[in-house]
């Protein structure tokens, strides 16, 4: 029952990622502009933009750049730039790690904030360290990374040194320096992470341990803390999967706010300058991944839920 | 292999036979509500002895549930108000650490719940609930423990066994349900079993081999047991003593067989006459007690039974009755104008339960 249910979602992780590359295709090129303006400077004369539009192929109808481009894509390449005739894929495999590092470690981070605090908060609700984590993460919540990035980086970088402002080392380069510089970057991405992770499972805590499941658990003589994290834990972070896989997807778009504010190399700054540059092959390459991406995870939420609750690949 | 084996017996005891296992004195347990406190059971007495059934009947809201919990200690961490003692094996269990406390539940003192829907964790498998326990208490390992548990639920009449510790609850029907429960109640060998409505949630042919399970559980494992339930029926065949409860309060207390020849309280009567019997034609319809508990939070002065009762008079509405004897020790009911035979002293003054 649970193969069935996985390749149930299989195929609408095929069919999602199918209409996302159209739509994605289309956005590209519903932009006004094209790159003949960018390739060639704004004064050139129309014949010669014209007969670039042609060598690119982008005089033809939209239906078949879309069949070349797919076709291509099946083949395991996205083209290259028209600028820096890079190759795509080569641009996302430079670009990507450091998104990949940057995220995991900013909900590695938001967990290990969110799931102690909740925790300790659910069973005395409305108590003193409860009112003030509440408190304190519904303001953190106000603070969108634009605004906490520079702040963070005002008081540990600036004001203690204890971080470097901005850029990192490759991570194959220098492990520890690496991680020390993206220390700063990971934090200011977490803080949105931690304030819903935690309002979320501390909710779902403290209704969980109403339910008779966790009487009867504390009638067999277990320690408290036995009770919340193998009784009342796992069947309370449905809220919390949910939310991480919705939180993880568009952190892969957003991440190139903290990007460009730490100097950090990631596919979100090679996006933004595409988009600018109209460079369509790299624009519609990184949204296709990034897009891609968002539906795995969400796959892969759907695999944990059946991990955490049997019930959901029976129901 | 039995897992009563691995018993320890952390209560020795000073006079084995004549103590009672469980003797209850006085116990109140009041929860703070936003609207008052309300105090679910209410000066409490009473006491089991050794190997014993003691029913506890009463209506929904009769304090029957909290007072199972009280006795037990199981109460929620907050906003909740205990006095009185609670005699367990010759140690009060109210004045026992968090601790000590959590030594004694599933070791020495198991409940059974009432619905085996919401009491069994969801998202945990059957053997891991059961062997929980067995590890905890009795220092098993894995294996023991597991072999252990498969031992439990073949007692407990679940067939292929093995296959069941595999099971999640919702892969299991609602009897088998609460045969798992009973099998991770007695798992360490307790002395003292709690059952709160154990066969509510069930099928009527179910509820009988549930019951009737237990009562031979108990005599194989010389177990004491409290079962509480709403239904006088229930324990009419299986408690050597039956106490009724309304709200929160002792209203009598007698043998089985006493109680139901000579009820005195007419709340008791009123019960009785709730049950269906085989012999009535078909079509008799069942008495029912008007009206419903009194809110606790206010509790009526004088008898709390009194505004549903038909023969209540002017000093029932004004002065509460004592807990009094009637004849012997062992029967004791608070009513100021008792019931002989079940039959009332005093006229019908309102149109309550038509007797």
């Amino acid at each position: 029952m649970l193969a069935t249910y996985l390749l149930k979602r299989l195929v609408q992780l095929i069919a999602v990622s199918f209409l996302i590359s159209v739509i994605v295709f289309m956005l590209v090129h519903l932009l006004p502009g094209d790159p003949s303006v960018t390739i060639l400077g704004p004064n050139d004369t129309p014949q010669n933009r014209a007969i670039l539009l042609h060598q690119l192929g982008l005089n033809k109808p939209l239906v078949q750049q879309y069949a070349t481009w797919l076709g291509q894509v099946f083949h395991g390449s996205l083209g290259q730039s028209y600028l820096t005739h890079q190759q795509v894929t080569q641009i996302i495999g430079q670009g990507a790690p450091v998104d990949v590092e940057l995220i995991v470690l900013s909900q590695l981070i938001a967990f290990a904030v969110a799931i102690p605090l909740a925790l300790v908060t659910s069973r005395r609700p409305n108590r003193a360290v409860d009112r003030t984590a509440t408190t304190t993460t519904f303001g953190l919540l106000a603070l969108p990374p634009f605004v906490l990035a520079p702040i963070l980086v005002a008081v540990f970088a600036v004001g203690l040194g204890w971080f470097p402002a901005t850029g990192t080392v490759p991570i194959s380069q220098n492990l520890a320096t690496n991680l020390h510089d993206m220390i700063l970057p990971s934090l200011a991405l977490a803080v949105g992470s931690i304030a819903v992770y935690y309002r979320l499972l501390r909710s779902d805590l403290i209704a969980t341990l109403q339910e008779d499941f966790i009487t009867s658990a504390r009638a067999k003589g277990l320690h408290p803390r036995r009770v919340m994290l193998r009784h009342a834990l796992r069947p309370s972070t449905f809220s919390l999967l949910a939310a991480a896989g919705v939180n993880i997807g568009s952190l892969l778009a957003g991440a190139f706010i903290v990007e460009s504010l730490f100097a950090i190399n990631g596919i979100g700054l090679a996006l933004v300058d595409a988009v600018e540059q109209r460079d369509y092959l790299v624009v519609q390459g990184i949204a296709l991944v990034i897009a891609v991406a968002y539906v795995v995870i969400q796959f892969v939420v759907d695999f944990i839920f059946t991990v955490v609750d049997p019930r959901v690949a029976r129901g | 292999m039995s897992p009563r084996r691995h018993t320890v017996d952390a209560f020795p005891d000073a006079d084995e036979l004549s103590d009672p296992l469980l003797q209850v004195t006085d116990l109140t347990t009041a929860f703070r509500t936003p609207r008052g406190t309300v105090r679910a059971v209410d000066g409490v007495s009473l006491s089991v002895r050794r190997g014993t059934t003691v029913g506890v009947v009463g209506e929904s809201g009769s304090g029957k549930t909290v007072l199972s919990r009280s006795i037990m200690g199981l109460l929620p961490p907050h906003g909740v108000e205990r006095s009185g003692t609670v005699t367990f094996a010759g140690r009060d269990l109210t004045a026992m650490s968090a601790k000590e406390l959590r030594s004694v539940w599933g070791l020495q003192i198991a409940m059974i719940f009432q619905d085996p829907m919401t009491a069994l964790n969801p998202v945990k498998r059957v053997g891991a609930q059961i062997t929980e326990s067995l590890r905890l208490h009795l220092g098993m390992d894995r294996g023991e423990a597991r072999q252990t548990a498969a031992a439990l639920l073949e007692s407990v009449g679940i067939p292929s066994p093995e296959k069941r510790l595999r099971a999640y609850p919702s892969q299991l029907s609602g009897g088998m349900r609460q045969r798992v429960m009973i099998a991770i109640a007695l798992a360490c060998g307790p002395r003292l079993v709690l059952a709160d409505e154990p066969t509510t949630g069930l099928d009527v042919t179910i509820q009988a081999q549930i019951l009737d399970l237990l009562g031979q559980l108990q005599d194989e494992r010389h177990m004491t047991m409290i079962l509480v339930t709403h239904d006088l029926g229930v324990v009419a065949t299986r408690a050597d003593e039956i106490v009724v409860m309304y709200a929160g309060k002792v209203v009598e207390r007698a043998p089985t067989a006493t109680l139901f020849a000579d009820p005195k309280m007419p709340y008791t009567r009123a019960l009785m006459d709730s049950i269906p019997r085989l012999a009535d034609p078909s079509g008799t319809r069942l008495a029912t007690i008007a009206g419903r508990p009194p809110e606790l939070i206010d509790p009526p002065a004088g008898c709390r039974f009194a505004p549903r009762c038909p023969w209540a008079q002017d000093r029932c509405r004004t002065s509460e009755p004592p807990l009094r004897t009637a004849g012997s020790e062992a029967h004791t009911f608070a009513c100021w104008y008792p019931l002989t035979n079940g039959r009332p002293s005093v006229p019908v003054t309102h149109d309550g339960v038509a007797p």
